[in-house]
């Protein structure tokens, strides 16, 4: 257990962003480090991509969460504590806005069927709209600090690869092929009587075709603004002010997944200031499972079942702890024992402000107040 | 198969799978997420994993459109088509699955739904590409798999979850946008992890147990078992609550005492599973 490597990551950060298979408990993570920041003083906010009503349930917000940043209210804090959820499909509306000429090319693309898809739905879009909205708060005056988790991906390069999305797909030969008839002033029916449209409209129906070729036509000039946004958005996820944690749970595959997470990191140049697992059991007692066992039968064998039932349970949850700390190795290899800190599962579920209380202090190593 | 991450899908994947084939049935796991970790779980089982883009290419190949895959293949469109048309990818994995069900080669196909969250997506692709693309090739497969999913005989979706507040809330929600959107055939609702390990003094027989004990022993052992009950107590109202808000029989696995399962823990499952199956589900 490692507080300097947590207490590190909240001063030292203006951005934070969890990666982790899903499950791991990356988004109530990033609750809790927004919680701690602004318990120390911070303006934190803290945006989610988990559209489960998890995070708005243990921030007690009965609504649900906006997708606008909203206050949390908080009696023990100096700092401030907000949450939002990320709205893929508003937030590429905004990037669509602000790099439009006027406001008919504006409607052009927002009312464009193919539009609408590729907002909620072309790979890598969620993943691309999480670091624009990381950007966007980051360069706003309320917060200091942005948490943001990431979506549940197998490949933690997603996010750090998603700005460069757009600009390949800008780059794609069909995109130059849709845009040439644009610029010479050819009809969108001359365009779909290419082969290559031809056979692409065969397969989809050429409505959808129609809607396509119409979208990459409403698109034109806008690809330098939506470019240079996305180098801005890179810089950023790069910067060194801009801190990555990998969460894990304490088991065998999650862990698996995390040690690829910190190696594909490392491979591009970024360090992992934290890794956090979740959910291991808790330590009960000095001594290992197998001292309990013997205590059990010992107990047993003396005719004192009750006693020995209560050994036997101290041993179930010994044997657990001891494999899980066990499956943590490989992590603490890669990420640097130091950086690892290993956080208990607690008797009951995490679903409410006192539960995310009582993480952060195993987390920061503060006395967990209750409340 | 259908759940969050975390709560043991894929387990539980291999699980049915085993118990199917103990049970003398010829069965195929049909894998999405690219993880190896299902094949290690059962080693002696056919796995297949299916991936969109091979899928598209291999249907447009055997309907007819060799030339045009080739083409796609060439020039990168493929991407390009699934952006235009959503759920594309998940209809074509979808084809493929119901076109090996088609072939009479297995009695069962157990197969490991897409990444948390993505249920209802995948399986809504069909319905939303019916309504979008009104001709073509894509058009009659999602039509053949929208009668797959409707077929109670033939399709079922199991939901997976943990007893554990946020899980149960998810796992009721999913089930009822599965029968609304999907209008597919809901199975047992698997329960997985639960723990059914031995029995506990309660709190004052424990506190009566440990009476004479050094201090810091008699701690450990009030603790541990205080942790255990307050553990079993949130799962037993979990139980209660799914079963109260979600009419569907439950079947429920036991925790192991690991932080990983070996192919010998999914034998284990299998037989709890085993049980159950003699009685109504």
């Amino acid at each position: 257990m490692s507080a300097p490597a947590a207490d590190d990551l909240i001063d030292a950060s203006s951005v934070i962003v969890c990666c982790g298979s899903g499950g791991v408990g990356k988004t109530t993570t990033a609750a809790v480090l927004g919680l701690e920041a602004a318990r120390r003083g911070r303006r934190a906010v803290v945006v989610t991509i988990d559209p489960a009503r998890r995070l708005a349930d243990a921030l007690g917000l009965v609504d649900g969460l906006a997708s606008e940043p909203q206050r949390i209210e908080l009696d023990d804090s100096t700092g401030e504590l907000w949450a939002m959820m990320l709205d893929t499909a508003a937030t590429f509306d905004g990037i669509v806005r602000a790099n439009a000429e006027n406001d008919e090319q504006v409607d052009r693309i927002l009312n464009n069927a193919f539009y609408r898809n590729i907002a909620g739905a072309l790979s890598g879009t969620q993943e691309y709209m999480a670091a624009e909205t990381l950007h966007a708060l980051h360069a706003d005056d309320r917060f200091d600090l942005v948490v943001v988790d990431t979506p549940p991906s197998r490949n933690a390069l997603d996010f750090l690869d998603a700005p460069g999305v757009l600009s390949r797909f800008l780059d794609h030969r069909l995109f130059k092929l849709l845009m040439l008839p644009a610029r010479s002033g050819l009809k969108v029916i001359g365009t779909a009587t290419q082969p290559i449209l031809r056979a692409v409209g065969r397969v989809v129906g050429s409505d959808v075709l129609a809607d396509s070729v119409a979208f990459f036509q409403a698109f034109a000039g806008m690809e330098t603004g939506f470019r240079e946004r996305a180098d801005d958005v890179i810089a950023l996820i790069r910067a060194p002010e801009t801190s990555f944690v990998v969460v894990a749970s304490a088991r065998h595959d999650t862990i698996a997944e995390a040690v690829w997470f910190v190696d594909q990191l490392v491979e591009q140049g970024i360090e992992v200031t934290a890794a956090i697992v979740n959910r291991a059991h808790p330590a009960f007692g000095e001594g290992s499972a197998d001292d309990a066992l013997h205590a059990s039968v010992d107990a047993a064998a003396a005719g004192e079942a009750g006693l020995a039932a209560l050994w036997r349970n101290v041993a179930d949850l010994r044997t657990l702890r001891e494999r899980e700390l066990a499956v943590i190795g490989p992590l603490a290899k890669v990420a640097g024992e130091e950086r690892v800190v290993v956080l208990p599962l607690l008797d009951r579920d995490v679903h409410d402000l006192d539960g995310l209380r009582t993480i952060a202090a195993h987390l920061f190593d503060h006395p967990i107040v209750e409340r | 198969m259908a759940g969050k991450g975390g709560v043991g899908k894929t387990t539980v994947t291999a699980v049915i799978a085993r118990a199917a084939s103990r049970a003398g049935q010829r069965v195929l796991v049909v894998e999405l997420d690219g993880k190896p970790a299902l094949a290690e779980l059962v080693p002696d089982l056919e796995v297949l994993p299916i991936s969109a883009p091979e899928a598209l290419d291999e249907y447009l190949r055997d309907n007819g459109f060799a030339r045009i895959a080739k083409r796609l293949n060439r020039t990168g469109v493929i991407d390009m088509v699934g952006t235009a048309a959503p759920g594309i990818d998940d209809i074509v994995v979808l084809g493929k699955i119901k076109q090996l069900e088609r072939s009479g080669q297995y009695d069962l196909i157990v197969v490991d739904g897409p990444a948390a969250g993505h249920a209802i997506t995948f399986l809504t692709s069909a319905a939303g590409l019916a309504d979008s693309v009104r001709s073509g090739p894509v058009r009659a497969q999602a039509d053949d798999v929208l009668e797959l999913l409707h077929d109670p005989q033939r399709c079922q979706v199991v939901l997976v979850t943990l007893a554990e507040t946020t899980p149960v809330n998810e796992v009721i929600e999913t089930a009822f946008a599965l029968e609304d959107q999907v209008g597919v055939q809901l199975g047992p609702v698997v329960v997985n992890g639960v723990d059914d390990g031995i029995d506990l003094p309660d709190e004052s027989a424990t506190v009566a147990l440990v009476a004479g004990l050094e201090p810091e022993v008699a701690e450990a052992l009030v603790d541990a078992a205080a942790f255990r009950r307050s553990r079993r107590q949130m799962e037993a109202q979990e139980l209660a609550r799914l079963d109260e808000q979600l009419p569907i029989p439950q079947i429920v696995l036991p925790a192991k005492l690991v932080a990983g399962l070996t192919p010998d823990d999914i034998d284990d499952l299998a037989a709890v599973l085993a049980v159950h199956e003699d009685g109504p589900t």
